[in-house]
């Protein structure tokens, strides 16, 4: 009977629906465990074997030639640190301040939106090209490689970021408050930084601290601009070592305590990344809820 | 804003230094690229355009240099990264948003954010020394063994597994590329209204078609412009893939084989280019690079600004 | 007013900060061969120790050593491959050599041990231009009759970076081999027809270890430090030798160098029963203007030269011999720098 027929057919069909959408319901399950696997792998890799070459040694002594026991990566931890400051005392000025002028003065004119895309644009802009931009406009005409042309390409990868959240931040204090401070008779510089900055400051700490996280593992924009160093030295108009480039030249060479170097190096770069990601990701949910 | 507050001299002030500071950002783009043009002058000047992009000679000895090879190595490991990130991250995204039980949701995003803040060198790092040998030992053996008899297939997987090659390196570029695209395409399905959803359930679809129906087609433009984004990272990355794609100017149609990229080659031989030739014609690479990868931006941008401005209204 | 002035004042004195955080330590910085960086960077450190004066040695190849030099980005550049004096008149540079060493072929072989395959220029060449494809090819059957060769794939491994491993390697096959001449040519960095590069002596080393039926070509104290395999090799008064302190001292005795070509010469393919015959002096470049910074350099290398004999001999080195020490020495005098 063709009714009976009918219903088998719908019967089926209902089957094949509920099938494929078991089957796609799977492979998304599947996909996003393959995601957390990588994490896993990833991150117990370099926890296993970085946490296996910590010592003191690393943190107190600076590099010994191959061959001679010994030696850590004091310069690099160091020459990182300042590379990084002195990058972040660069960028976040001129980010905050390019973001405050998208926000506030120029606020829904088409140069804020050229600006803002633009900056968009350059946050992902490949950071090998920013390190061949430095040598040929710092490194050349100074006459040498640099801590200063280091942190100045760093601070460049960070601008763009910083600029992009304040301007995000800023947006989302509301206009009321800002008026409410014009009628107490403020001018527009004032009622940014007491009232404006004010409102978004969590938010713009967090801009800052993922800005940091994002510079602090580069190692591309760093090979061609502050170079290495195998000495300590804490001097930005010298070639100061960092971790990111020892890393670099620690894993591709042929030593097994350069290897393990690398990876206690890596260990410490990422924890440090990773807590950073996770500080500004807790002081976003606290400040802006869910 | 009032206009009398505006001719405050400590406001004209602060608003030019904000002024200078934002346009910064343009004075950079600009900047980056009339630098790039200027140091590659010489390069551009002996091999003109279409030849210095068309042609595979990359000959430090004979002075002669090509960004083919370069583009392709950028290209095909480009590619394959995202064949292989582009299902995991759009199931991932899936996940998240619609299959995961709440309680999860918070924890995986957060795992796959931590998951893109991993720095690319530590990736690099890992793929030669965890990644590699497991890809030379037990994958690209595997694959070479079951596509050994397909005929056109089995040229991909020709040549000894090695560890170090275009495989491996896509692979790396994959896991990195995962995240960008996973949390772009959460985020834009996240923006599908509740109620569209609640009415294809309710007139009796399944989860798979409400997304297959519903989420996908509503969100495709932001989803289209993360994989974009993602593309234009891809395209970028350096440090993941220095390690592993063994630097080797050539093309080839084997995956098992060594290649180079744009990046590659700038990180390899930048700072020990000899002559200044060689040396303007990694300049003139760079310039490629950034050129390609500020189209692909600009494109991913617009897609974004487009899905942006669709679901606003 | 107030805050923003705070702001600004804070911003300029953590970057004065920066600047001014300056140490007392006389600093030379040098950049170049990887050739010889193991050796220089472990005189630096007993230099660093007894003097205080911190030579900061990066091995960046040798491409990178003239070019770093050439622009002026570093005190001192060096290079395994020598400047014509031509070019270093040109660049306004002076040149002399440090120490002598040699490039050995590396391979990883299953159970072939060091010193156990014999190769010769041929099929060297062969390999490298990827014309021997698997390693129990009749060519190298023939000159290791007893060696029981693998049917293993040969994978090439070369350096990818400028590089005067690069140059005296290719410099020997060039010398040696029409095909090579013919195909690829020699210099620094050359188009290899197969293979896979490595950046650096270190990274040459690591991919060989890793990789099986590699061959691949280091300084020789890379090889011993690494522990890798190298190969006996067919000189060219047609004995086989090993790598080692003797036969590449053997090379270097051959060698004339004469400070009017600031010592230009290529040690490759030496006469002589007990020469390896891939051995090349290491140089030292230095900007011709920057007398202070020379005499810093040229005195860490006389010192060098004194005492650091033992540690050259310990990494496999050869030290100059003493007649060219005092020419070199001669040589600094004359451009006033010693």
């Amino acid at each position: 009977m063709p009714v009976t027929v009918g219903m088998k057919f719908d019967m089926n069909r209902e089957k094949m629906r509920k099938l494929e959408g078991f089957i796609a319901m799977t492979l998304s399950t599947l996909a996003a465990m393959a995601g957390l696997f990588w994490l896993v792998f990833i991150l117990g890799d370099v926890l296993v074997h970085g946490i296996k070459a910590l010592n003191m040694g690393l943190f107190t002594n600076d590099p010994a030639p191959a061959g001679i026991e010994g030696g850590g990566l004091r310069n690099a931890f160091v020459g990182q640190i300042m590379i990084t400051f002195c990058a972040t005392l660069i960028g976040v000025p001129v980010g905050v301040l390019g973001g405050t002028f998208l926000a506030e003065y120029a606020r829904g004119r088409t140069i804020a939106k050229i600006i803002s895309v633009l900056s968009d644009i350059m946050v992902s802009v490949p950071s090998i090209v920013i390190g061949t931009f430095i040598y040929a406009v710092v490194v050349k005409p100074v006459g040498h490689f640099s801590g200063w042309a280091g942190a100045i390409a760093l601070a460049i990868i960070m601008i763009p970021v910083v600029l992009r959240t304040t301007e995000d931040m800023l947006t989302l204090v509301p206009w009321t408050l800002r008026e409410a401070a014009f009628a107490l008779g403020a001018p527009y510089y004032k009622v940014i930084i007491q009232v404006v900055y004010r409102g978004a400051a969590a938010g713009i700490l967090t801009g800052i601290l993922l800005s940091i996280a994002r510079v602090a593992g580069e190692t591309a924009p760093l090979l061609f601009t502050s170079f290495n160093n195998s000495f300590f030295s804490v001097n930005m108009n010298e070639p100061i070592a960092s971790l990111t480039v020892t890393v670099f030249q620690y894993a591709m060479g042929p030593y097994e305590s350069w290897h393990a170097q690398a990876w206690a190096a890596s260990f410490v770069v990422t924890i440090f990344i990773l807590l950073l990601t996770i500080i500004g990701r807790v002081v976003v949910k606290w400040r802006f809820g869910k | 804003m009032p206009s009398q507050q505006r001719r405050n001299p400590a406001d004209i002030v602060f608003s030019s230094v904000t002024a200078i500071a934002s346009f910064s950002v343009i004075v950079l783009v600009i900047g980056i690229f009339y630098v790039l043009v200027s140091e590659s002058s010489l390069a551009i000047g002996r091999f003109g355009i279409t030849k210095f992009l068309a042609s595979t000679d990359w000959d430090p000895v004979r002075e002669s240099f090509g960004a083919l090879t370069n583009i392709y190595g950028t290209v095909v490991t480009t590619v394959l990264a995202l064949t292989i990130a582009i299902p995991v991250a759009i199931g991932i995204a899936i996940f998240v948003t619609e299959i995961s039980p709440n309680f999860l949701k918070g924890p995986i995003g957060a795992a796959i954010e931590l998951l893109a803040a991993i720095p690319s060198i530590i990736y690099g790092m890992w793929g030669l020394f965890t990644l590699s040998p497991i890809m030379s030992n037990h994958i690209e053996p595997f694959l070479k063994r079951i596509t050994a008899d397909i005929p056109v297939v089995s040229i991909l997987f020709e040549g000894t597994p090695m560890g170090i090659d275009i495989l491996t390196a896509s692979v790396i570029l994959s896991i990195m590329i995962i995240p960008f695209t996973a949390s772009i395409s959460r985020d834009s399905f996240n923006l599908t209204p509740s109620i569209v959803k609640e009415s294809a359930y309710a007139i009796g679809a399944t989860k798979w078609e409400v997304i297959k129906n519903v989420v996908v087609p509503y969100s495709k433009l932001g989803v289209f412009g993360g994989i974009v984004l993602s593309l234009g990272r891809a395209i970028g990355e350096t440090m993941a893939v220095a390690f592993v794609l063994g630097n080797s100017h050539r093309i080839t149609t084997s995956l098992l084989d060594a290649a180079a990229t744009i990046t590659v080659t700038l990180a390899n031989e930048f700072a020990e280019a000899d002559n200044d030739l060689y040396l303007s014609s990694l300049f003139y690479l760079a310039l490629v690079l950034f050129v390609m990868s500020f189209i692909t931006l600009a494109i991913a941008k617009l897609f974004l600004l487009k899905a942006e401005r669709k679901y606003s209204r | 007013m107030n805050s923003i002035s705070k702001l600004i004042l804070s911003v300029t004195l953590a970057l004065l900060l920066c600047i001014n955080i300056a140490d007392a330590a006389e600093k030379l910085n040098g950049a170049g061969a990887t050739f010889p960086y193991p050796l220089y960077s472990a005189w630096a450190y007993d230099y660093n120790r007894i003097t205080g004066v911190q030579i900061n040695y990066q091995s960046i190849g040798s491409g990178g050593g003239q070019r770093q030099v050439t622009e002026r980005t570093v005190d001192f550049g060096a290079s395994d491959d020598p400047l014509t004096p031509d070019q270093v008149r040109k660049d306004g540079l002076l040149q002399f050599p440090a120490v002598i060493g040699g490039v050995v072929p590396v391979l990883n072989l299953g159970n072939v041990r060091s010193g156990q395959l014999k190769l010769d220029s041929g099929t060297l060449c062969g390999l490298f231009l990827g014309e021997i494809k698997f390693w129990d090819d009749d060519r190298l059957k023939k000159i290791n009759p007893e060696l029981k060769l693998p049917h293993t794939e040969v994978t090439v491994i070369y350096r990818s970076d400028g590089s005067g491993t690069t140059a005296i390697f290719t410099n020997y096959l060039n010398d040696t081999c029409p095909a090579w001449k013919e195909k690829v040519g020699a210099g620094k960095a050359v188009k290899y027809p197969s293979g896979i590069g490595g950046k650096g002596n270190e990274g040459v080393a690591n991919y060989v270890k890793r990789a099986a039926g590699s061959i691949g070509y280091v300084e020789f104290a890379y090889a011993k430090q690494n522990k890798l395999v190298f190969s006996q090799l067919k000189n060219a008064a047609g004995s086989f030798v090993s790598p080692g302190f003797e036969s590449f001292e053997a090379a270097a005795e051959s060698g004339d160098f004469d400070p009017k070509k600031d010592f230009y010469l290529l040690l490759t393919n030496a006469p002589g029963k007990g020469s390896w015959p891939i051995a090349g002096a290491t140089f030292i470049l230095l900007p011709k203007e920057k007398t202070a910074s020379n005499k810093g350099v040229v005195k860490f290398f006389d010192w060098a030269y004194k005492n650091g004999d033992k540690r050259a001999k310990d990494l496999v080195y050869v030290p100059l011999p003493q007649a060219l020490e005092e020419k070199v020495r001669a040589y600094w005098k004359e451009n006033g720098i010693y």
